[in-house]
Protein backbone atom coordinates (compact mmCIF):
# COMPACT_ATOMS: atom_id res chain seq x y z
CA UNK A 1 0.00 0.00 0.00
CA UNK A 2 1.45 3.38 -1.04
CA UNK A 3 2.35 5.92 1.66
CA UNK A 4 -0.23 8.46 0.50
CA UNK A 5 -2.99 5.85 0.33
CA UNK A 6 -5.27 5.78 3.39
CA UNK A 7 -7.72 3.08 2.35
CA UNK A 8 -7.54 0.46 -0.34
CA UNK A 9 -9.58 -2.32 -1.88
CA UNK A 10 -7.46 -4.70 -3.99
CA UNK A 11 -9.08 -7.22 -6.29
CA UNK A 12 -12.09 -7.40 -4.01
CA UNK A 13 -15.05 -9.61 -4.84
CA UNK A 14 -18.18 -10.04 -2.79
CA UNK A 15 -21.28 -12.09 -3.49
CA UNK A 16 -24.62 -12.17 -1.71
CA UNK A 17 -26.06 -15.51 -2.76
CA UNK A 18 -26.32 -15.39 -6.55
CA UNK A 19 -25.83 -11.63 -6.72
CA UNK A 20 -22.34 -10.39 -7.46
CA UNK A 21 -22.01 -7.12 -5.51
CA UNK A 22 -18.32 -6.51 -6.21
CA UNK A 23 -16.32 -8.11 -9.00
CA UNK A 24 -12.55 -7.70 -8.66
CA UNK A 25 -12.78 -4.07 -7.53
CA UNK A 26 -9.65 -1.98 -7.04
CA UNK A 27 -10.16 1.33 -5.26
CA UNK A 28 -7.89 3.57 -3.25
CA UNK A 29 -8.40 6.70 -1.18
CA UNK A 30 -5.48 9.10 -1.11
CA UNK A 31 -4.34 11.60 1.47
CA UNK A 32 -6.10 15.02 1.49
CA UNK A 33 -8.53 14.25 -1.30
CA UNK A 34 -12.28 14.14 -1.62
CA UNK A 35 -13.17 11.01 -3.54
CA UNK A 36 -16.72 10.84 -4.85
CA UNK A 37 -17.90 7.27 -5.41
CA UNK A 38 -20.70 7.29 -7.97
CA UNK A 39 -22.77 4.57 -9.50
CA UNK A 40 -26.35 3.56 -10.22
CA UNK A 41 -28.35 1.72 -7.57
CA UNK A 42 -26.87 -1.73 -6.99
CA UNK A 43 -23.47 -0.74 -8.40
CA UNK A 44 -21.70 -1.86 -5.23
CA UNK A 45 -20.96 1.52 -3.60
CA UNK A 46 -22.35 0.66 -0.17
CA UNK A 47 -20.75 -2.80 -0.21
CA UNK A 48 -17.37 -1.25 -1.07
CA UNK A 49 -17.66 1.23 1.82
CA UNK A 50 -18.82 -1.49 4.23
CA UNK A 51 -15.71 -3.54 3.36
CA UNK A 52 -13.46 -0.56 4.07
CA UNK A 53 -15.20 -0.06 7.42
CA UNK A 54 -14.86 -3.74 8.37
CA UNK A 55 -18.62 -4.26 8.42
CA UNK A 56 -18.29 -7.06 5.88
CA UNK A 57 -15.47 -9.30 4.77
CA UNK A 58 -14.48 -9.73 1.11
CA UNK A 59 -14.83 -13.19 -0.45
CA UNK A 60 -11.55 -12.59 -2.29
CA UNK A 61 -9.06 -9.73 -2.30
CA UNK A 62 -8.07 -7.43 0.54
CA UNK A 63 -9.52 -4.36 2.26
CA UNK A 64 -7.03 -2.16 4.11
CA UNK A 65 -7.56 0.93 6.23
CA UNK A 66 -4.39 2.85 7.06
CA UNK A 67 -2.46 -0.23 5.93
CA UNK A 68 -4.19 -2.49 8.45
CA UNK A 69 -7.32 -4.54 8.85
CA UNK A 70 -10.44 -2.36 9.25
CA UNK A 71 -11.50 -4.76 12.00
CA UNK A 72 -8.89 -3.26 14.35
CA UNK A 73 -10.47 -0.66 16.60
CA UNK A 74 -7.19 1.32 16.60
CA UNK A 75 -7.53 1.71 12.84
CA UNK A 76 -11.12 2.90 13.04
CA UNK A 77 -10.15 5.58 15.58
CA UNK A 78 -8.90 7.57 12.57
CA UNK A 79 -12.23 7.31 10.79
CA UNK A 80 -15.50 9.24 10.97
CA UNK A 81 -18.72 7.83 9.52
CA UNK A 82 -22.04 9.25 8.41
CA UNK A 83 -24.43 6.55 7.26
CA UNK A 84 -27.53 7.07 5.20
CA UNK A 85 -29.94 4.79 7.00
CA UNK A 86 -29.46 4.95 10.72
CA UNK A 87 -31.91 5.78 13.48
CA UNK A 88 -30.13 7.13 16.54
CA UNK A 89 -31.60 7.07 20.04
CA UNK A 90 -34.54 9.51 19.83
CA UNK A 91 -34.43 10.27 23.57
CA UNK A 92 -30.89 11.70 23.53
CA UNK A 93 -30.24 15.34 22.76
CA UNK A 94 -27.93 16.39 19.95
CA UNK A 95 -25.12 17.43 22.32
CA UNK A 96 -25.42 14.12 24.14
CA UNK A 97 -25.25 12.13 20.89
CA UNK A 98 -22.04 13.98 19.94
CA UNK A 99 -20.60 13.53 23.45
CA UNK A 100 -21.23 9.78 23.22
CA UNK A 101 -19.56 9.36 19.82
CA UNK A 102 -16.67 11.68 20.82
CA UNK A 103 -15.95 9.39 23.80
CA UNK A 104 -14.83 6.66 21.36
CA UNK A 105 -11.89 8.76 20.10
CA UNK A 106 -8.52 9.54 21.71
CA UNK A 107 -8.47 13.29 21.03
CA UNK A 108 -11.93 14.46 20.00
CA UNK A 109 -13.37 17.92 19.53
CA UNK A 110 -15.60 19.08 22.36
CA UNK A 111 -19.30 18.72 21.46
CA UNK A 112 -19.52 22.52 21.43
CA UNK A 113 -16.65 22.81 18.92
CA UNK A 114 -18.17 20.10 16.71
CA UNK A 115 -21.55 21.84 16.78
CA UNK A 116 -20.02 25.22 16.00
CA UNK A 117 -18.10 23.75 13.08
CA UNK A 118 -21.25 22.22 11.64
CA UNK A 119 -23.63 25.05 12.51
CA UNK A 120 -25.71 22.84 14.81
CA UNK A 121 -25.31 24.78 18.08
CA UNK A 122 -28.96 25.81 17.94
CA UNK A 123 -29.94 22.11 17.97
CA UNK A 124 -27.77 21.31 21.00
CA UNK A 125 -30.60 20.68 23.50
CA UNK A 126 -33.16 19.31 21.07
CA UNK A 127 -34.03 15.60 21.42
CA UNK A 128 -32.81 13.82 18.30
CA UNK A 129 -36.23 12.23 17.73
CA UNK A 130 -37.84 15.66 17.42
CA UNK A 131 -35.52 16.92 14.66
CA UNK A 132 -36.54 17.22 11.02
CA UNK A 133 -34.87 14.94 8.46
CA UNK A 134 -32.43 17.65 7.41
CA UNK A 135 -31.57 18.55 11.01
CA UNK A 136 -30.87 14.89 11.73
CA UNK A 137 -28.40 14.81 8.83
CA UNK A 138 -26.70 17.94 10.23
CA UNK A 139 -26.44 16.33 13.68
CA UNK A 140 -25.04 13.15 12.14
CA UNK A 141 -22.46 15.23 10.30
CA UNK A 142 -21.37 16.81 13.61
CA UNK A 143 -21.05 13.29 15.04
CA UNK A 144 -18.99 12.15 12.05
CA UNK A 145 -16.40 14.90 12.44
CA UNK A 146 -16.22 15.10 16.26
CA UNK A 147 -13.37 12.56 16.49
CA UNK A 148 -11.05 14.68 14.28
CA UNK A 149 -10.94 11.82 11.73
CA UNK A 150 -8.21 11.58 9.12
CA UNK A 151 -10.66 9.79 6.85
CA UNK A 152 -14.35 10.55 6.68
CA UNK A 153 -16.96 8.31 5.02
CA UNK A 154 -20.12 10.18 4.08
CA UNK A 155 -23.07 8.34 2.56
CA UNK A 156 -25.50 10.74 0.85
CA UNK A 157 -24.78 13.50 3.40
CA UNK A 158 -26.97 16.21 1.88
CA UNK A 159 -30.22 14.28 1.40
CA UNK A 160 -32.99 16.37 2.96
CA UNK A 161 -30.83 19.44 3.59
CA UNK A 162 -32.01 22.91 2.60
CA UNK A 163 -29.77 25.05 0.38
CA UNK A 164 -28.20 26.93 3.28
CA UNK A 165 -27.40 23.78 5.27
CA UNK A 166 -26.02 22.09 2.16
CA UNK A 167 -23.70 25.01 1.44
CA UNK A 168 -22.51 24.97 5.05
CA UNK A 169 -21.76 21.25 4.78
CA UNK A 170 -19.91 21.73 1.50
CA UNK A 171 -17.84 24.57 3.00
CA UNK A 172 -16.97 22.41 6.02
CA UNK A 173 -15.94 19.54 3.75
CA UNK A 174 -13.66 21.83 1.75
CA UNK A 175 -12.12 23.13 4.99
CA UNK A 176 -11.54 19.59 6.28
CA UNK A 177 -9.78 18.61 3.04
CA UNK A 178 -7.70 21.80 3.17
CA UNK A 179 -6.70 20.84 6.71
CA UNK A 180 -5.45 17.46 5.48
CA UNK A 181 -8.42 15.12 5.95
CA UNK A 182 -9.56 12.71 3.25
CA UNK A 183 -13.21 12.18 2.45
CA UNK A 184 -15.07 9.40 0.68
CA UNK A 185 -18.43 10.67 -0.49
CA UNK A 186 -21.19 8.62 -2.04
CA UNK A 187 -23.93 10.71 -3.56
CA UNK A 188 -26.71 10.66 -6.12
CA UNK A 189 -26.39 14.44 -6.55
CA UNK A 190 -23.89 14.66 -9.38
CA UNK A 191 -23.62 18.42 -9.01
CA UNK A 192 -22.36 17.73 -5.49
CA UNK A 193 -19.58 15.52 -6.82
CA UNK A 194 -18.88 18.07 -9.55
CA UNK A 195 -18.57 20.87 -6.97
CA UNK A 196 -16.52 19.03 -4.37
CA UNK A 197 -14.62 16.04 -5.70
CA UNK A 198 -10.90 16.01 -6.36
CA UNK A 199 -11.40 12.58 -7.87
CA UNK A 200 -14.39 10.56 -9.00
CA UNK A 201 -14.71 6.78 -9.08
CA UNK A 202 -17.60 5.43 -11.13
CA UNK A 203 -18.82 1.94 -10.24
CA UNK A 204 -21.19 -0.24 -12.21
CA UNK A 205 -22.04 -3.89 -11.69
CA UNK A 206 -19.43 -4.15 -8.96
CA UNK A 207 -16.57 -2.92 -11.13
CA UNK A 208 -14.65 0.33 -11.37
CA UNK A 209 -15.51 1.60 -14.83
CA UNK A 210 -13.86 5.01 -14.63
CA UNK A 211 -11.69 6.98 -12.25
CA UNK A 212 -10.13 10.42 -12.44
CA UNK A 213 -10.76 14.11 -11.86
CA UNK A 214 -14.16 15.51 -12.80
CA UNK A 215 -12.66 16.95 -15.97
CA UNK A 216 -11.04 13.65 -16.87
CA UNK A 217 -14.34 11.82 -16.43
CA UNK A 218 -16.18 14.42 -18.52
CA UNK A 219 -13.54 14.07 -21.22
CA UNK A 220 -14.18 10.33 -21.42
CA UNK A 221 -17.44 10.91 -23.23
CA UNK A 222 -17.80 12.55 -26.58
CA UNK A 223 -21.20 14.07 -25.83
CA UNK A 224 -21.68 17.80 -25.86
CA UNK A 225 -24.67 19.95 -25.06
CA UNK A 226 -26.03 22.60 -27.41
CA UNK A 227 -28.62 25.09 -26.37
CA UNK A 228 -30.20 27.86 -28.41
CA UNK A 229 -33.37 29.90 -28.87
CA UNK A 230 -35.06 28.63 -32.02
CA UNK A 231 -38.42 28.06 -33.61
CA UNK A 232 -37.36 24.64 -34.90
CA UNK A 233 -39.59 21.80 -33.70
CA UNK A 234 -38.16 19.25 -31.27
CA UNK A 235 -39.29 16.28 -33.30
CA UNK A 236 -37.59 17.65 -36.43
CA UNK A 237 -34.25 18.13 -34.69
CA UNK A 238 -34.45 14.76 -32.94
CA UNK A 239 -34.12 12.86 -36.21
CA UNK A 240 -30.94 14.66 -37.39
CA UNK A 241 -27.69 12.67 -37.45
CA UNK A 242 -25.53 12.88 -34.27
CA UNK A 243 -28.46 14.11 -32.14
CA UNK A 244 -29.08 12.00 -29.05
CA UNK A 245 -31.70 13.86 -26.99
CA UNK A 246 -33.77 17.01 -27.45
CA UNK A 247 -35.68 18.94 -24.78
CA UNK A 248 -37.52 22.23 -25.04
CA UNK A 249 -37.62 24.73 -22.20
CA UNK A 250 -39.97 27.52 -23.37
CA UNK A 251 -38.19 28.99 -26.46
CA UNK A 252 -34.87 27.34 -25.65
CA UNK A 253 -33.94 23.97 -27.13
CA UNK A 254 -31.42 21.74 -25.29
CA UNK A 255 -29.76 19.16 -27.52
CA UNK A 256 -27.31 16.44 -26.50
CA UNK A 257 -25.09 15.50 -29.42
CA UNK A 258 -22.19 13.25 -30.28
CA UNK A 259 -20.76 15.64 -32.90
CA UNK A 260 -21.39 19.29 -32.02
CA UNK A 261 -19.87 20.84 -35.15
CA UNK A 262 -22.15 18.93 -37.54
CA UNK A 263 -25.30 19.73 -35.55
CA UNK A 264 -24.39 23.44 -35.18
CA UNK A 265 -23.92 23.71 -38.96
CA UNK A 266 -27.30 22.04 -39.43
CA UNK A 267 -29.01 24.37 -36.94
CA UNK A 268 -27.61 27.55 -38.50
CA UNK A 269 -28.65 26.37 -41.95
CA UNK A 270 -32.17 25.46 -40.80
CA UNK A 271 -32.99 28.59 -38.78
CA UNK A 272 -31.81 32.02 -39.89
CA UNK A 273 -33.23 33.58 -36.70
CA UNK A 274 -31.45 31.23 -34.31
CA UNK A 275 -30.14 33.08 -31.23
CA UNK A 276 -28.13 32.59 -28.02
CA UNK A 277 -26.24 29.58 -29.29
CA UNK A 278 -24.18 27.80 -26.62
CA UNK A 279 -22.06 24.67 -26.91
CA UNK A 280 -20.87 22.97 -23.72
CA UNK A 281 -18.85 19.89 -23.06
CA UNK A 282 -20.85 17.13 -21.35
CA UNK A 283 -21.32 17.63 -17.61
CA UNK A 284 -20.55 14.97 -15.07
CA UNK A 285 -24.19 14.01 -15.19
CA UNK A 286 -24.11 13.20 -18.92
CA UNK A 287 -20.74 11.49 -18.57
CA UNK A 288 -22.05 9.37 -15.70
CA UNK A 289 -25.15 8.41 -17.64
CA UNK A 290 -23.20 7.43 -20.74
CA UNK A 291 -20.54 5.50 -18.84
CA UNK A 292 -23.00 3.52 -16.76
CA UNK A 293 -25.36 2.89 -19.69
CA UNK A 294 -22.50 1.40 -21.69
CA UNK A 295 -21.83 -1.02 -18.84
CA UNK A 296 -25.50 -1.98 -18.52
CA UNK A 297 -25.69 -2.91 -22.22
CA UNK B 1 -2.57 9.37 18.24
CA UNK B 2 -4.85 6.40 17.62
CA UNK B 3 -4.24 4.72 20.97
CA UNK B 4 -6.54 5.39 23.90
CA UNK B 5 -5.09 5.71 27.36
CA UNK B 6 -6.86 3.76 30.10
CA UNK B 7 -8.55 6.88 31.43
CA UNK B 8 -10.20 7.65 28.11
CA UNK B 9 -11.10 4.00 27.60
CA UNK B 10 -12.85 3.85 30.98
CA UNK B 11 -14.54 7.16 30.14
CA UNK B 12 -15.89 5.66 26.89
CA UNK B 13 -17.48 2.74 28.78
CA UNK B 14 -18.87 5.08 31.44
CA UNK B 15 -20.27 7.48 28.84
CA UNK B 16 -22.03 4.62 27.07
CA UNK B 17 -23.52 3.43 30.40
CA UNK B 18 -24.48 7.00 31.34
CA UNK B 19 -26.43 7.59 28.15
CA UNK B 20 -28.06 4.16 28.31
CA UNK B 21 -29.33 5.19 31.76
CA UNK B 22 -30.47 8.59 30.48
CA UNK B 23 -32.37 6.87 27.66
CA UNK B 24 -34.19 4.62 30.10
CA UNK B 25 -35.03 7.47 32.47
CA UNK B 26 -36.49 9.38 29.52
CA UNK B 27 -38.62 6.37 28.56
CA UNK B 28 -40.88 6.07 31.60
CA UNK B 29 -43.29 3.91 29.59
CA UNK B 30 -40.57 1.24 29.65
CA UNK B 31 -39.08 1.87 33.09
CA UNK B 32 -42.13 2.40 35.31
CA UNK B 33 -44.04 -0.82 34.45
CA UNK B 34 -40.93 -2.92 34.99
CA UNK B 35 -40.17 -1.25 38.31
CA UNK B 36 -43.69 -0.93 39.70
CA UNK B 37 -45.52 -4.00 38.35
CA UNK B 38 -43.82 -6.76 40.40
CA UNK B 39 -44.27 -5.02 43.77
CA UNK B 40 -47.77 -3.85 42.76
CA UNK B 41 -48.89 -7.37 41.81
CA UNK B 42 -47.20 -8.80 44.89
CA UNK B 43 -49.13 -6.42 47.14
CA UNK B 44 -52.37 -7.20 45.31
CA UNK B 45 -52.04 -10.97 45.76
CA UNK B 46 -50.01 -11.24 48.99
CA UNK B 47 -51.73 -8.44 50.91
CA UNK B 48 -55.09 -7.45 49.43
CA UNK B 49 -56.43 -10.78 48.11
CA UNK B 50 -54.72 -13.49 50.16
CA UNK B 51 -53.04 -11.55 52.98
CA UNK B 52 -54.79 -13.39 55.80
CA UNK B 53 -54.06 -16.85 54.39
CA UNK B 54 -50.42 -16.07 53.67
CA UNK B 55 -49.85 -14.70 57.15
CA UNK B 56 -50.80 -18.15 58.49
CA UNK B 57 -48.43 -19.96 56.13
CA UNK B 58 -44.95 -18.46 56.07
CA UNK B 59 -43.69 -20.90 53.43
CA UNK B 60 -46.45 -19.83 51.04
CA UNK B 61 -45.56 -16.20 51.82
CA UNK B 62 -41.96 -16.81 50.76
CA UNK B 63 -43.18 -18.59 47.61
CA UNK B 64 -45.34 -15.66 46.51
CA UNK B 65 -42.57 -13.18 47.30
CA UNK B 66 -39.97 -15.17 45.34
CA UNK B 67 -42.32 -15.65 42.38
CA UNK B 68 -43.00 -11.95 41.90
CA UNK B 69 -39.38 -11.05 42.64
CA UNK B 70 -38.04 -13.35 39.90
CA UNK B 71 -40.86 -12.22 37.58
CA UNK B 72 -39.60 -8.64 38.13
CA UNK B 73 -35.98 -9.51 37.43
CA UNK B 74 -36.81 -11.35 34.17
CA UNK B 75 -38.49 -8.41 32.41
CA UNK B 76 -35.73 -5.81 32.04
CA UNK B 77 -33.21 -8.43 30.89
CA UNK B 78 -35.48 -10.11 28.35
CA UNK B 79 -37.20 -7.00 26.99
CA UNK B 80 -34.35 -4.53 27.48
CA UNK B 81 -32.15 -6.72 25.32
CA UNK B 82 -34.62 -8.59 23.11
CA UNK B 83 -36.62 -5.66 21.83
CA UNK B 84 -34.00 -2.95 22.05
CA UNK B 85 -31.25 -4.94 20.32
CA UNK B 86 -33.63 -6.06 17.56
CA UNK B 87 -34.66 -2.43 17.04
CA UNK B 88 -31.11 -1.08 17.09
CA UNK B 89 -29.99 -3.78 14.65
CA UNK B 90 -32.81 -3.03 12.24
CA UNK B 91 -32.39 0.73 12.45
CA UNK B 92 -28.67 0.59 11.75
CA UNK B 93 -27.46 1.87 15.12
CA UNK B 94 -25.46 -1.27 15.91
CA UNK B 95 -23.96 -1.16 12.40
CA UNK B 96 -22.91 2.46 12.91
CA UNK B 97 -21.32 1.59 16.24
CA UNK B 98 -19.45 -1.31 14.65
CA UNK B 99 -18.10 1.07 12.02
CA UNK B 100 -17.13 3.60 14.68
CA UNK B 101 -14.32 2.89 17.15
CA UNK B 102 -16.66 2.04 20.00
CA UNK B 103 -14.69 0.01 22.56
CA UNK B 104 -15.43 -3.72 22.39
CA UNK B 105 -18.78 -4.61 23.93
CA UNK B 106 -19.40 -1.11 25.37
CA UNK B 107 -22.97 -0.96 24.11
CA UNK B 108 -23.84 -4.46 25.41
CA UNK B 109 -22.09 -3.82 28.70
CA UNK B 110 -24.09 -0.62 29.18
CA UNK B 111 -27.33 -2.51 28.57
CA UNK B 112 -26.18 -5.26 30.93
CA UNK B 113 -25.51 -2.77 33.72
CA UNK B 114 -28.89 -1.20 33.05
CA UNK B 115 -30.68 -4.57 33.36
CA UNK B 116 -28.73 -5.36 36.55
CA UNK B 117 -29.64 -1.95 37.98
CA UNK B 118 -33.30 -2.64 37.18
CA UNK B 119 -32.99 -6.12 38.73
CA UNK B 120 -31.61 -4.68 41.95
CA UNK B 121 -34.24 -1.91 42.05
CA UNK B 122 -37.03 -4.45 41.53
CA UNK B 123 -35.67 -6.58 44.37
CA UNK B 124 -35.32 -3.52 46.59
CA UNK B 125 -38.95 -2.48 46.04
CA UNK B 126 -40.06 -6.07 46.58
CA UNK B 127 -38.12 -6.30 49.87
CA UNK B 128 -39.56 -3.00 51.10
CA UNK B 129 -43.09 -4.09 50.12
CA UNK B 130 -42.65 -7.52 51.76
CA UNK B 131 -41.17 -6.15 54.99
CA UNK B 132 -43.73 -3.39 55.44
CA UNK B 133 -47.11 -4.34 54.03
CA UNK B 134 -46.40 -8.02 53.41
CA UNK B 135 -45.28 -8.67 57.01
CA UNK B 136 -42.53 -11.06 55.85
CA UNK B 137 -39.70 -11.34 58.37
CA UNK B 138 -36.71 -10.54 56.11
CA UNK B 139 -33.47 -9.78 57.95
CA UNK B 140 -30.94 -7.26 56.67
CA UNK B 141 -28.55 -10.12 55.89
CA UNK B 142 -31.21 -11.98 53.87
CA UNK B 143 -32.12 -8.77 52.04
CA UNK B 144 -28.48 -8.15 51.12
CA UNK B 145 -28.07 -11.78 49.97
CA UNK B 146 -31.14 -11.84 47.72
CA UNK B 147 -30.34 -8.37 46.35
CA UNK B 148 -26.97 -9.70 45.16
CA UNK B 149 -28.53 -12.94 43.84
CA UNK B 150 -31.15 -11.07 41.86
CA UNK B 151 -28.76 -8.44 40.53
CA UNK B 152 -26.50 -11.15 39.11
CA UNK B 153 -29.60 -13.22 38.35
CA UNK B 154 -30.47 -10.71 35.59
CA UNK B 155 -27.60 -12.02 33.48
CA UNK B 156 -29.16 -15.21 32.02
CA UNK B 157 -32.27 -13.23 31.03
CA UNK B 158 -30.08 -10.58 29.40
CA UNK B 159 -28.28 -13.32 27.45
CA UNK B 160 -31.58 -14.90 26.40
CA UNK B 161 -32.97 -11.49 25.42
CA UNK B 162 -29.84 -10.67 23.45
CA UNK B 163 -30.14 -13.97 21.59
CA UNK B 164 -33.79 -13.20 20.72
CA UNK B 165 -32.76 -9.69 19.64
CA UNK B 166 -30.17 -11.03 17.21
CA UNK B 167 -32.66 -13.42 15.59
CA UNK B 168 -35.77 -11.28 15.29
CA UNK B 169 -36.85 -8.08 13.61
CA UNK B 170 -38.01 -5.01 15.53
CA UNK B 171 -41.63 -5.92 14.78
CA UNK B 172 -41.41 -9.59 15.74
CA UNK B 173 -39.16 -9.16 18.80
CA UNK B 174 -42.00 -8.16 21.22
CA UNK B 175 -44.02 -11.22 20.20
CA UNK B 176 -41.09 -13.64 20.55
CA UNK B 177 -39.95 -12.08 23.82
CA UNK B 178 -43.47 -12.25 25.26
CA UNK B 179 -43.76 -15.86 24.15
CA UNK B 180 -40.64 -16.83 26.09
CA UNK B 181 -41.53 -14.50 29.00
CA UNK B 182 -45.06 -15.80 29.53
CA UNK B 183 -44.13 -19.44 28.92
CA UNK B 184 -41.31 -19.16 31.44
CA UNK B 185 -43.51 -17.51 34.09
CA UNK B 186 -45.94 -20.42 34.01
CA UNK B 187 -43.76 -23.40 33.10
CA UNK B 188 -40.96 -22.62 35.55
CA UNK B 189 -43.40 -22.92 38.43
CA UNK B 190 -42.42 -19.62 40.03
CA UNK B 191 -46.01 -18.38 40.27
CA UNK B 192 -47.85 -21.53 41.35
CA UNK B 193 -46.83 -25.07 42.33
CA UNK B 194 -46.61 -27.33 39.29
CA UNK B 195 -48.20 -30.78 39.13
CA UNK B 196 -45.73 -33.64 39.58
CA UNK B 197 -45.80 -34.45 35.86
CA UNK B 198 -44.52 -30.97 34.97
CA UNK B 199 -41.83 -30.58 37.59
CA UNK B 200 -39.01 -32.09 35.54
CA UNK B 201 -39.44 -29.65 32.62
CA UNK B 202 -39.33 -26.66 35.00
CA UNK B 203 -35.60 -27.18 35.32
CA UNK B 204 -34.90 -26.04 31.77
CA UNK B 205 -36.04 -22.50 32.65
CA UNK B 206 -33.59 -20.04 34.22
CA UNK B 207 -36.45 -18.52 36.25
CA UNK B 208 -36.79 -21.82 38.12
CA UNK B 209 -33.12 -21.83 39.12
CA UNK B 210 -33.12 -18.15 40.12
CA UNK B 211 -36.20 -18.78 42.28
CA UNK B 212 -34.42 -21.69 43.96
CA UNK B 213 -31.37 -19.52 44.64
CA UNK B 214 -33.64 -16.82 46.10
CA UNK B 215 -35.23 -19.43 48.38
CA UNK B 216 -31.76 -20.45 49.52
CA UNK B 217 -30.85 -16.79 50.06
CA UNK B 218 -33.93 -16.47 52.27
CA UNK B 219 -32.66 -19.37 54.40
CA UNK B 220 -34.62 -22.28 52.92
CA UNK B 221 -32.92 -25.66 53.27
CA UNK B 222 -35.58 -27.59 51.35
CA UNK B 223 -34.25 -27.06 47.83
CA UNK B 224 -30.68 -28.37 48.26
CA UNK B 225 -27.41 -26.54 47.67
CA UNK B 226 -26.90 -23.55 45.41
CA UNK B 227 -24.17 -25.02 43.21
CA UNK B 228 -26.33 -26.75 40.61
CA UNK B 229 -28.48 -23.63 40.13
CA UNK B 230 -25.43 -21.37 39.80
CA UNK B 231 -23.92 -23.75 37.24
CA UNK B 232 -27.14 -23.93 35.18
CA UNK B 233 -27.63 -20.12 35.22
CA UNK B 234 -23.97 -19.56 34.29
CA UNK B 235 -24.21 -22.09 31.47
CA UNK B 236 -27.37 -20.47 30.07
CA UNK B 237 -25.68 -17.05 30.21
CA UNK B 238 -22.49 -18.22 28.50
CA UNK B 239 -24.20 -20.27 25.78
CA UNK B 240 -26.83 -17.69 24.74
CA UNK B 241 -24.51 -14.68 25.05
CA UNK B 242 -21.86 -16.56 23.05
CA UNK B 243 -24.32 -17.48 20.28
CA UNK B 244 -25.67 -13.92 20.17
CA UNK B 245 -22.28 -12.20 20.10
CA UNK B 246 -21.11 -14.59 17.36
CA UNK B 247 -24.18 -13.76 15.31
CA UNK B 248 -23.80 -10.01 15.89
CA UNK B 249 -20.17 -10.18 14.74
CA UNK B 250 -21.15 -12.09 11.60
CA UNK B 251 -24.30 -10.39 10.43
CA UNK B 252 -24.68 -7.32 12.67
Amino acid sequence: MKADCLAQLSGVSKRFGKIVALDGLDLDVRRSELLAVLGPNGAGKTTAISLLLGLRQPDTGTALLFGQSPLKVETRRQVGVMMQEVALAPELRVREQIDLIASYYPDPLSPEAAMEMTDTTALSHRPYGKLSGGQKRQAQFAMAICGRPKLLFLDEPTVGLDVQAREMLWATLRRLVDDGASIVLTTHYLEEAEALADRVAVLAKGKLIASGTVNEIRALVVRKRISCVTTLAEQDVAIWPDVQTVNREQQRLHITVSNAENVVRHLLAADDDLQELEVRRAGLSEAFTELTQETQR
Amino acid sequence: MNTMNNGRLVRAYLTEAKYETVRMLRTPAFAIPFLALPAGLYLLFAVVLFGDALRMDERAGWFVFTGFDVFGVMGPGLFGFGMVVAMEREQGLLTLKRALPMPAGASLLAKLLMAMLFGSLVTLTMIVAAMTLGHLPITAEQAWTIARINTLGSLPFCALGLFIGTLTTAKSAPAFTNLIYIAMIYLSGIMFPLPASMKAQAQIWPAFHLAQLTFIGLGSTEVGGPLVHVVVLTAITVVFAGLAIRRLARVG
